[in-house]
């Protein structure tokens, strides 16, 4: 198939020197009165009709995380994390492009043939039950959003832009089939309390959660965004885990077995503490938003009207309330909520702002439907007893308000402590 | 409390209904062979442990070997680019605290099964899956003698290493019940 297909790179300097020759000229208006031309008009890719691409001028990518941290790809082809470019987003869809990608540590994709896959069920269950890709898509199937968000997305001070700081999450439409109907097809046995997922990375990383859990809302998805899962995003099944921290996620899913203890295998490690506090925090992420727009290293042209918009999530269920603030909390207003919040989904909020032109910091507070509000630095701080000290963190993964401060001259800037 | 009986009773009735046949007859079952192969899930009872054994002495030769570049001779740890934890505790004496005496895995585990576990599915880095069932028993037993666990000449298998208690088998808090629309930590308004 590569032999029949000229080298892509090569086309597109073929196709766009032939295009550039068959460029219509913008020809000088008359009356200087014309609509903007475009630039030119190119002919049909072949290759673009069969599979589209973004515009030349949008250039959005993701960044290694944390900021500064090793490349993905490095010298030897591992994978890293990656964060996704969060200050361009609109709406509540990550592009499965842009996805932000966690490895459990560098490595390599495994690529797999989906006739090939298997995912086997097991343990304590009347029916130990082995499935293709074909038999899962057989059984009903759930379309649903969620975000996936990695227990490092904690913003520092040195973070510059909102990628830097909260790149760690991104939101997709999941499709595949609930895992209370695969375990209830399996029958799970009296006495069953736990469930442990397997993936097929270099390390066979694997991760426990509760069978409650299981039985209520996660999904073996095969689909993100309206296509197959994306590689780096598991393809060609992963399992999604609403709510909780992005290592339970399981990429390339492979094997699920329901046991009566915790069995603290591999992934589970990470999550081992002495502190009863520290341990329950590391499980659901709490609520939690950003300001994406405007945000840390963009720039406001000058006084009037913007639309202050972002992102608002919470591994408890939907977003209930945003409130923003553009006196660094003084007082709060509620913001606008983009159409139906979902459960463990990113949810769009907008307010109408009309900048003065002074130094203004801008905070946005999220409420999910269980009443957890998201807090500052300072509350956390006050809540344990300690001194509001950045260093010190915040249990959990971190979920505290992000301040922006605009700067007389409109560039914004991150005002973390 | 009285928000989540309900719930639990819920939980209770969907238990009986999965006892139930199967709904789609979708799948089939896997042969004994299959489940032996793939079942590399280690629980604290070990009952999934492969046939083998291994000692301390035999893991010295397999880690001077195999993991001896990246975790340092004295199992002290590696330096960038090799970084790997430190493998054995500093302090001397078996009832050091394995919360203070630093992040440890051999002696910070609750479980020796999950000793096996870890270097069964991830090590060596790069090379996982190419240690045999009996050198990943001689690995654990050389970690668990250094860390003061274990007698020298005690023999792994799949009868003793369950058995072995570990410093740290009651100091780990327990995860919480995890309910739907319950807050991540009861008193935590955040």
């Amino acid at each position: 198939m590569g032999a029949k297909r000229p080298d892509r790179r090569e086309f597109l300097r073929g196709g766009a020197a032939l295009a550039g020759g068959l460029t219509v000229g913008a020809a000088e208006p008359a009356l200087g009165q014309a609509p903007p031309e475009p630039e030119r008009y190119v002919r049909g890719d072949p290759d673009l009709i069969a599979y589209g691409e973004r515009s030349r001028f949008v250039t959005s990518v993701r960044i290694p995380h944390p900021p500064g941290g090793r490349e993905s790809p490095d010298a030897f082809g591992l994978v890293f994390h990656v964060a996704a470019p969060l200050q361009d987003s609109v709406g509540t869809i990550t592009p499965s492009s842009l996805h932000f990608v966690g490895t459990t540590r560098g490595s390599l994709m495994p690529e797999i043939d989906p006739a090939e896959h298997r995912l086997m069920i097991h343990g304590m269950v009347e029916r130990p039950l082995v499935f293709t890709m074909e038999d899962l898509k057989r059984l009903p199937s759930v379309t649903r959003l969620h975000f996936i968000e990695c227990a490092g997305n904690r913003a520092r001070s040195t973070h510059k832009d909102v990628q830097e700081s909260h790149g760690m999450t991104s939101c997709a439409e999941w499709t595949g089939v609930l895992l209370s109907t695969l375990l209830e097809e399996a029958g799970v046995k009296d006495g069953a309390a736990w469930v442990v997922a397997e993936g097929t990375e270099n390390v066979k990383g694997a991760s426990s959660f509760p069978l409650a859990k299981a039985m209520d809302d996660c999904i073996v998805a095969y689909g993100m965004n309206g296509e197959a899962v994306r590689p780096q995003n598991g393809f060609p099944l992963r399992l999604l885990i609403p709510g909780f921290e992005g290592i339970f996620n399981t990429k390339y899913l492979r094997r699920i077995k329901v046991t009566d203890e915790y069995y603290l295998n591999y992934n589970d490690y990470g999550h081992l503490s002495r502190d009863d506090t520290r341990a329950a925090l590391g499980y659901q992420v709490g609520p939690k938003s950003v300001i994406t727009r405007p945000s840390g290293g963009q720039r406001l042209p000058g006084r009037g009207f913007y639309e202050i918009s972002g992102l608002a999530w919470s591994g408890g269920g939907a977003v209930s309330r945003v409130d923003v603030s553009t006196d660094a909390g003084r007082s709060w207003q509620e913001a606008e909520i983009q159409g139906t919040a979902h459960r463990m989904a990113h949810t769009r909020f907008r307010l109408p702002w009309s900048w003065d032109g002074q130094e203004a910091v801008l905070m946005s507070r999220c409420t999910d439907e269980v009443g957890q509000v998201q807090p500052t630095q300072a509350q956390v701080a006050e809540h344990f007893g300690r001194p509001d000290n950045p260093s010190a963190g915040v249990p959990g993964l971190d979920n505290t308000i992000q301040p922006w401060r605009v700067a007389g001259d409109g560039s914004v800037h991150n005002a973390r402590a | 409390m009285r928000v989540l009986r309900p719930l639990a009773l819920t939980m209770l009735l969907g238990a009986t209904a999965l006892a139930q046949g199967p709904t789609y007859g979708v799948g089939r079952a896997p042969t004994p062979e299959e489940l032996r192969a793939r079942d590399i899930s280690i629980g604290p009872a070990g009952d999934e442990l492969p046939p083998g054994s291994g000692t301390a002495e035999q893991g010295e030769r397999i880690y001077r070997i195999r993991c001896a570049g990246c975790h340092g001779r004295e199992l002290e740890g590696g330096r960038a680019p090799r970084r790997a934890p430190r493998l054995v505790k500093t302090e001397p004496g078996s009832d050091v605290d394995p919360w203070a005496a630093g992040r440890i895995l051999p002696y910070r585990s609750p479980y020796a099964t999950t000793v096996w576990d870890y270097i069964n599915r991830g090590m060596p880095l790069y090379q996982e899956g190419s240690l045999t069932a009996d050198q990943v028993y001689a690995l654990t037993a050389f970690l668990l003698y250094r860390n003061e666990v274990i007698a020298e000449d005690l023999v792994l298998d799949a009868e003793s290493l369950p058995k072995i208690e570990m410093p740290n088998r009651d100091g780990w808090a327990p995860l919480p019940d995890w309910q739907r629309l319950s807050p991540r930590l009861p008193g935590y308004p955040f």
